[in-house]
């Protein structure tokens, strides 16, 4: 078990935070909405100020010295991603543009290669619109169908109904490790097991999950996995796709472009091997070696530890905001990570955030890209509050506070 | 066709009264205090206009609109479902209801800057104000084309 991180360590670790610093409307920041995307390290800031000040310079194609600069240091960060995900080997590791990229990625692919009329995908109904429109694109264009695996009353799936639904139709299943909207950590490793039992590949939406707990591809065997850079302390604009050699092998390239072609003729193009099959055109160079700095920041502090601290304010949290009359809670599953969804009495979320706001406090209000699961709570979206490790028991105690002012107003 | 008179006197007076009432509100939640409370004020949308057609989709909050004309002038009624937009509606309903399409169509609503509340009009914001706004225009652009 790992010691969570005292008081005075966090309040050392916000230092590396600039822009926690500051004041809104006369209120110290308190920043509630790392689901949305967290807040970056000086490490990273002051790393891609220097690639830009020291070594910027395009990738894999110059024989000058500040190419080939930049390009060790766009390979290094693949293997520090790697590392970072316990990938067997760099090169199942692809930049993207973000999770919605990788999994359009996939989806396009994947589509195009294995979906057939008849054939079906599977998701989850708490996925986020970025892992069901691709699917139901694809899907319309190859006269495929999505199956949807529902939840339960507190937000877990009905892996029962699972099973029902994963015939022979199911080509794939995408879903997500922890929900965006209700805070819902899924059996993922059994789930994997369950659809590999029918030959069936799984992509996992790791965007609300790398961030707070260690999350290994080779322990849980599964085929692709997604994150996005920013909602781990790194910069917006890149992503990753992990994918199995043997698949992504299997995939035809995505986007055509420079860096991802071996030889072009006019007649005919052979593709480069990868992962520059997948990486059309210049990347974000910048982007990259941001991430992997983040993700260096995040080992020194250590994920497991991370993870433990940002539970005891989960609980922190959700014992706190309970003593206030009327809150409801969206998503009350026994495992569950990063975000808490709340309607405050019969408050609009909207007026909730907005008030909120003006004391300091950001939060997210809405639907957080998920109308179904609002459709399914019958609500017209939730207000969220989000953790990041750099968040205080002080900053929950003035969001309680702050809540309690709204109360007064809009109750 | 004859010249019209265009008097935006009424609506700058209109949204002079507003920024007035606003003038001592230095704290935040005093002013949403206010705005809530003006929207407790506002001429409720009578049932049967409270349509899909007449939903004004925001991304967050949806605010109801219906127009009625009478007397070559323009009179609106409103609701939202989140207590600050239906202030924020409020306001413009008191500033331009009760006018011709022309004076709607010249008006420039800049009380809703005046009084700090610029962000709730930024596209981003999708709190259904902008399009409201824009909603209202479009009545007025379409009354002043069906009157000549």
């Amino acid at each position: 078990m790992s010691t969570i991180l005292s008081f005075s360590e966090i309040k050392e670790l916000r230092r590396d935070f600039p822009i926690l610093e500051q004041k809104v409307y006369g209120n110290p920041l308190v920043y509630l909405d790392n689901a949305a995307t967290t807040q970056k390290p000086r490490e990273v800031i002051e790393k891609l100020d220097l690639y830009y000040k020291a070594y910027n310079s395009n990738v894999h194609r110059g024989v000058h010295h500040l190419s080939q600069v930049a390009t060790d240091a766009y390979e290094e960060a693949r293997k520090t991603v790697a590392a970072y995900i316990d990938a067997g080997d760099d090169k199942e590791v692809i930049f993207t543009k973000g999770t919605t990229d990788g999994i359009n990625l996939v989806a396009s692919c994947f589509g195009r290669s294995f979906l057939q009329a008849g054939d079906s995908v599977m998701i989850t109904a708490m996925e986020h619109h970025s892992n069901i429109v691709p699917w139901q694109m694809i899907c319309e264009e190859r006269g495929a169908t999505l199956k949807v695996i529902p939840f339960n009353a507190f937000g877990e799936l009905e892996l029962d109904k699972m099973a029902e639904l994963l015939d022979d139709s199911v080509k794939l299943l995408a879903l997500t490790y922890v929900s965006n909207s209700l805070a819902t950590v899924n059996p993922v490793k059994e789930i994997i097991a369950a659809a590999h039992e029918k030959n069936i590949p799984v992509l996992l939406d790791a965007a609300q999950a790398v961030q707070h707990m260690s999350v290994s591809v080779r322990a849980l065997d599964v085929d692709f996995m997604v994150f996005s850079g920013h909602k781990i302390y790194g910069p917006t604009g890149i992503g990753i796709l992990y994918g199995k050699q043997e698949w992504l092998d299997k995939l035809p390239p995505y986007q055509g472009g420079g860096d991802m072609i071996k030889t072009v003729t006019l007649e005919k193009t052979v593709y480069n091997e990868l992962p520059f099959k997948f990486e059309a055109g210049t990347p974000d160079i910048s982007g990259a070696i941001g991430l992997a700095e983040a993700l260096k920041y995040v080992r020194r502090i250590g994920i497991d530890r991370i993870h433990a601290t940002e539970a005891d304010l989960m609980d922190y949290a959700l014992t706190r905001l309970q003593t206030l009359p009327g809150i409801r809670i969206i998503g009350q599953a026994k495992q569950r990570a990063g975000v808490i969804s709340f309607l405050l009495g019969t408050a609009h979320p909207f007026d909730t955030g907005e008030l909120l706001d003006k004391q300091g406090i950001a939060i997210r209000t809405g639907h957080h890209c998920c109308q179904p699961v609002m459709d399914i709570f019958k609500i017209p979206g939730t207000a969220r509050a989000s953790f990041a490790f750099y968040n205080t028991h002080e900053e929950i105690d003035a969001l309680v506070s702050g809540l309690e002012r709204a109360a007064k107003i809009l109750l | 066709m004859a010249t019209e008179n265009i008097d935006n006197k009424s609506i700058e007076s209109a949204q002079q009264e507003i920024i007035d009432e606003f003038a001592f509100l230095t704290d935040w939640m005093d002013k949403y205090e206010m705005i809530i409370q003006m929207g407790k004020e506002l001429p409720m949308i009578a049932d049967e206009y409270k349509v899909p057609e007449n939903l004004i989709k925001g991304c967050q909050s949806q605010v109801w609109l219906h127009a009625d004309f009478k007397d070559g002038k323009l009179f609106f009624t409103a609701d939202s479902d989140a207590l600050i937009t239906k202030g924020l509606v409020a306001l413009v309903v008191r500033v331009l209801s009760g006018h011709t399409p022309k004076e709607i169509i010249a008006s420039d609503l800049h009380f809703v800057d005046d009084i700090g509340l610029k962000s709730h009009l930024s596209p981003t914001r999708s709190n259904g104000l902008l399009s409201m706004l824009k909603q209202i225009k479009h009545y007025a652009i379409a009354f002043n084309t069906l009157q000549h």
